[in-house]
C-alpha cells in the first residue's frame, strides 16, 4: 500500500471516530442535567411537599400543591379543547387531500407549528385576558390548546393517510353514511397513531411556560376557578428560580424534578406505545 | 337520492310477491321508518361534512387572526416609530423612545452562535444514525436520547443553566480576562445550542438515509473510502435537506424564550461582545409585557412579537419548502 492510500484510510477512520465522539457528546449535557436536577430535587419531594402551599419568604418548608393542581386543570382544559378540534381537522385533511381549503389549512398548520410560544401568549392575552378583564387559567389553556393543535392534526392526518382505501370503500359499499365510515371504521383503525400524537402534544405543552406568563399568570394560593389566575408547575419554577431566595430555589428544584419526571415519562411512554403499535410519527 | 334508492329496494320484494293488504300496510310502516332513518343519516352526514369544513376553515381563520391581532395591536407603535423602529438604538420606555436594534442584534447573536456551536454535533448525530449505524441498539439508544433533549422543558434548561452553566462561564470569563458576569449572550447560546441539536439531527438523519444506495456503491467501487463517500456523495446529495434542517433549528432558536430569558442578563444596552449581557426579542416580551404601563410601550412590545412572528414564519416556510422539494425529487 502506498502512503497516500494509508493516509486516506486513516483520514476515513479519524472522521468516523470524530463522528462517534461528537454524536455521543450531545448526550452528555442531557445526562448532566438529568442527574443534577434529580439530585437537587428528589430530596425535597415528600408528602408534605406535594400537599402544601408554598410558604412566604423566610419560612422553610411549604409545598407546591397549588401548582400541581393548576397544571393538571390547565392541561386538562387545553386537551378538552384541542383534541376534538385537532382530530376533526386531521380527518378533513386526510379525506380531502387535494382541495384548495386543505392546501391552505395545511399551510396554516405548518405556520402554527413554527410560531414562537411567547407570541401565542400575547395573542391569547388580547383574545381573552383583556376582554375578560383578568388573567385566567382558561386563557392559558387556550394558548396551550393552540400549541397542541398542529401536533395532533399532523399525527392524525399522517396516520389516516396510511390506512388503505379499501377500508373506506368497504364501508361505503355496505351503505354506511360518510360520518359512520369515518367514526366507526377509519378512526378505530387509526386510534393508536392519533393517541400517540395526543400524548406527544400533552408532553410538549406540560412544560411550556412562555404562553402562560401573561395568561394564567400564577397564583400563590390554591385555586380551582378557571376564570381566575392559576399557578402551574413551569410558572412556579420560573418565578421561584429567578427569585433571590434560597427557600424558593429549593421549592423550584423539587418542582423541576417533578416536571422533568412527568414530561420524560410521558415521552417514553409514547415511544414505547408507538413501537408496540408500530406507528410511524 | 340515496333515500329514493333505499325505498325502491325496500318496496320491490312486496310488489313482486303480491301479498294481502295487511302485510302491505306493515311494509309501508317499516318503509316510512326506513326513509326516516335514511333522511336522518343523510342529514347527519351533511352536518358532519360541514363540521369538517368549518374546522378546517377555522385553522385558517386562527392563523390569520393571530397575524391580524399582532398587526392591529402594534399599529400604535408602527405609527409613532415608523420603520426606524428596527434600527433605533435606544429602548427607553420612560422617555417613550423605542428602538429594537439591541434586541434584534441580541437575538441574531444568540441564535447564530447557538447554531454554529450545535451544527457539528447535530451533523455528527445525523451521519452516525443515517450512515454509520442505521440499525442496532446503540443507534436506537442515541436516537431516543437525542429526541429526549427536545422533550425537556425549556424552563428546566434555564434553571439548570442558571445554577450550573453560569458559574462555569463566569470562571471561564475570569480566565480569559473579560468582565466576569456569567449571565450573557455566550451562556444563552450554549444552552440554546443544546436545545436545538435534535431538530437538525433528526432531519439530517432522515435525509442521509434517503441517499440512493447505488450512488454510494458506485463511489465505493471506484475505491473511495467511507469518508470520501460521505464528503463527495452524501453531503452534496443532501445539501438542501441539511440546510433545511439548519433553518428549522434557527427558527426554534429565534423563538426560544424561557431558557434565554433566565440566563441572558436582561439589559437594553447594545451588546459589546459575545460575553456581555443583552436581551433577545422574546426575552424582552417575557420580561416587560406585564409591566408595560402605557399603550405605546405595550404596542412596541407587540411589534417585537410581530417581527418575531414574521421572521419565524418565513424561515419555517423556506425550510418546509426545501424539505418537500427534496423528498419529492
Amino acid at each position: 500500500m502506498t502512503n497516500h492510500v494509508k493516509y486516506r484510510i486513516g483520514k476515513s477512520a479519524a472522521f468516523k471516530g470524530l463522528t462517534i465522539v461528537l454524536a455521543f457528546a450531545c448526550v452528555v449535557p442531557l445526562i448532566f442535567i438529568l442527574i443534577y436536577i434529580i439530585q437537587a430535587g428528589i430530596t425535597k419531594i415528600n408528602w408534605h411537599f406535594l400537599t402544601n402551599l408554598p410558604k412566604p419568604v423566610g419560612e422553610t418548608g411549604g409545598g407546591i400543591a397549588n401548582a400541581l393542581v393548576g397544571s393538571m386543570i390547565i392541561i386538562l382544559v387545553a386537551s378538552v379543547i384541542a383534541i376534538p378540534f385537532g382530530i376533526l381537522c386531521g380527518i378533513y385533511l386526510s379525506e380531502n387531500r387535494k382541495s384548495r381549503l386543505a392546501y391552505w389549512s395545511r399551510l396554516c398548520v405548518d405556520i402554527l407549528q413554527g410560531v414562537p410560544s411567547i407570541v401565542i401568549g400575547i395573542v391569547a392575552y388580547f383574545w381573552l385576558v383583556k376582554p375578560l378583564g383578568t388573567f385566567s387559567a382558561l386563557s392559558g389553556s387556550i394558548a396551550l390548546a393552540i400549541m397542541m393543535l398542529p401536533i395532533i392534526i399532523r399525527s392524525t392526518e399522517e396516520t389516516l393517510k396510511l390506512l388503505p382505501d379499501s377500508l373506506r370503500e368497504a364501508g361505503f359499499a355496505l351503505g354506511l353514511p360518510f360520518h359512520r365510515v369515518v367514526l366507526k371504521v377509519i378512526l378505530p383503525c387509526g386510534v393508536s397513531g392519533i393517541l400517540s400524537g395526543v400524548m406527544l402534544s400533552v408532553a410538549r405543552i406540560a412544560g411550556e411556560t412562555a404562553p402562560l406568563l401573561f395568561t394564567a399568570f400564577g397564583n400563590p394560593y390554591l385555586s380551582c376557578n378557571i376564570l381566575k389566575p392559576m399557578q402551574s408547575l413551569p410558572l412556579l419554577i420560573f418565578n421561584y428560580a429567578t427569585s433571590p431566595y434560597n427557600d424558593w430555589h429549593d421549592l423550584a428544584w423539587g418542582a423541576s424534578c417533578i416536571l422533568l419526571i412527568w414530561v420524560l415519562a410521558l415521552n417514553i411512554f409514547t415511544k414505547v406505545m408507538t413501537r408496540k403499535w408500530k406507528v410511524q410519527l | 337520492m340515496e333515500a329514493q334508492k333505499d325505498t325502491n329496494l325496500a318496496t320491490r320484494p312486496e310488489e313482486t310477491s303480491g301479498r294481502v293488504v295487511s302485510i302491505k300496510k306493515q311494509g309501508t310502516v317499516s318503509n316510512t321508518k326506513r326513509i326516516d332513518r335514511s333522511f336522518r343519516q343523510i342529514r347527519a352526514e351533511n352536518v358532519f361534512r360541514r363540521t369538517l369544513v368549518i374546522v378546517a376553515l377555522s385553522m385558517v381563520v386562527l392563523v390569520l387572526g393571530i397575524m391580524l391581532t399582532l398587526i392591529w395591536q402594534s399599529t400604535l407603535s408602527i405609527r409613532s416609530s415608523g420603520v426606524g423602529y428596527l434600527w433605533g438604538k435606544v429602548w427607553d420606555p420612560v422617555r417613550d423612545i423605542y428602538g429594537a436594534y439591541p434586541y434584534i442584534l441580541g437575538t441574531l447573536l444568540t441564535s447564530f452562535l447557538a447554531l454554529v456551536i450545535s451544527i457539528p454535533f447535530s451533523f455528527a448525530v445525523g451521519v452516525f444514525l443515517g450512515e454509520y449505524y442505521p440499525k442496532g441498539w446503540m443507534s436506537d439508544l442515541l436516537k431516543n436520547t437525542v429526541e429526549l433533549i427536545a422533550a425537556v422543558p425549556s424552563v428546566i434548561y434555564g434553571f439548570w443553566a442558571l445554577a450550573v452553566l453560569v458559574p462555569i462561564v463566569r470562571d471561564f470569563e475570569t480566565k480569559i480576562g473579560v468582565e466576569p458576569v456569567g449571565l450573557g449572550i455566550f451562556s444563552s447560546s450554549l444552552i440554546l445550542a443544546v436545545m436545538v441539536i435534535p431538530y437538525a439531527a433528526s432531519l439530517g438523519r432522515s435525509m442521509i438515509q434517503m441517499v440512493p444506495a447505488n450512488l454510494k456503491e458506485a463511489a465505493y467501487s471506484l475505491g473511495a473510502t467511507r469518508w470520501e463517500v460521505i464528503r463527495f456523495v452524501i453531503f452534496p446529495y443532501t445539501r438542501s435537506g441539511l440546510f433545511a434542517g439548519i433553518l428549522l433549528s434557527l427558527g426554534r432558536a429565534l423563538g426560544e424564550t424561557m431558557a434565554v430569558t433566565m440566563v441572558i442578563g436582561n439589559t437594553s444596552l447594545i451588546p459589546k461582545n459575545i460575553f456581555s449581557p443583552g436581551n433577545t426579542m422574546a426575552s424582552v416580551i417575557a420580561n416587560e409585557f406585564t409591566e408595560a404601563d402605557h399603550p405605546v410601550y405595550l404596542s412596541a412590545l407587540i411589534e417585537l412579537g410581530l417581527v418575531l412572528f414574521l421572521v419565524t414564519v418565513v424561515i419555517n416556510m423556506i425550510g418546509k419548502k426545501m424539505i418537500s422539494r427534496f423528498t419529492n425529487d
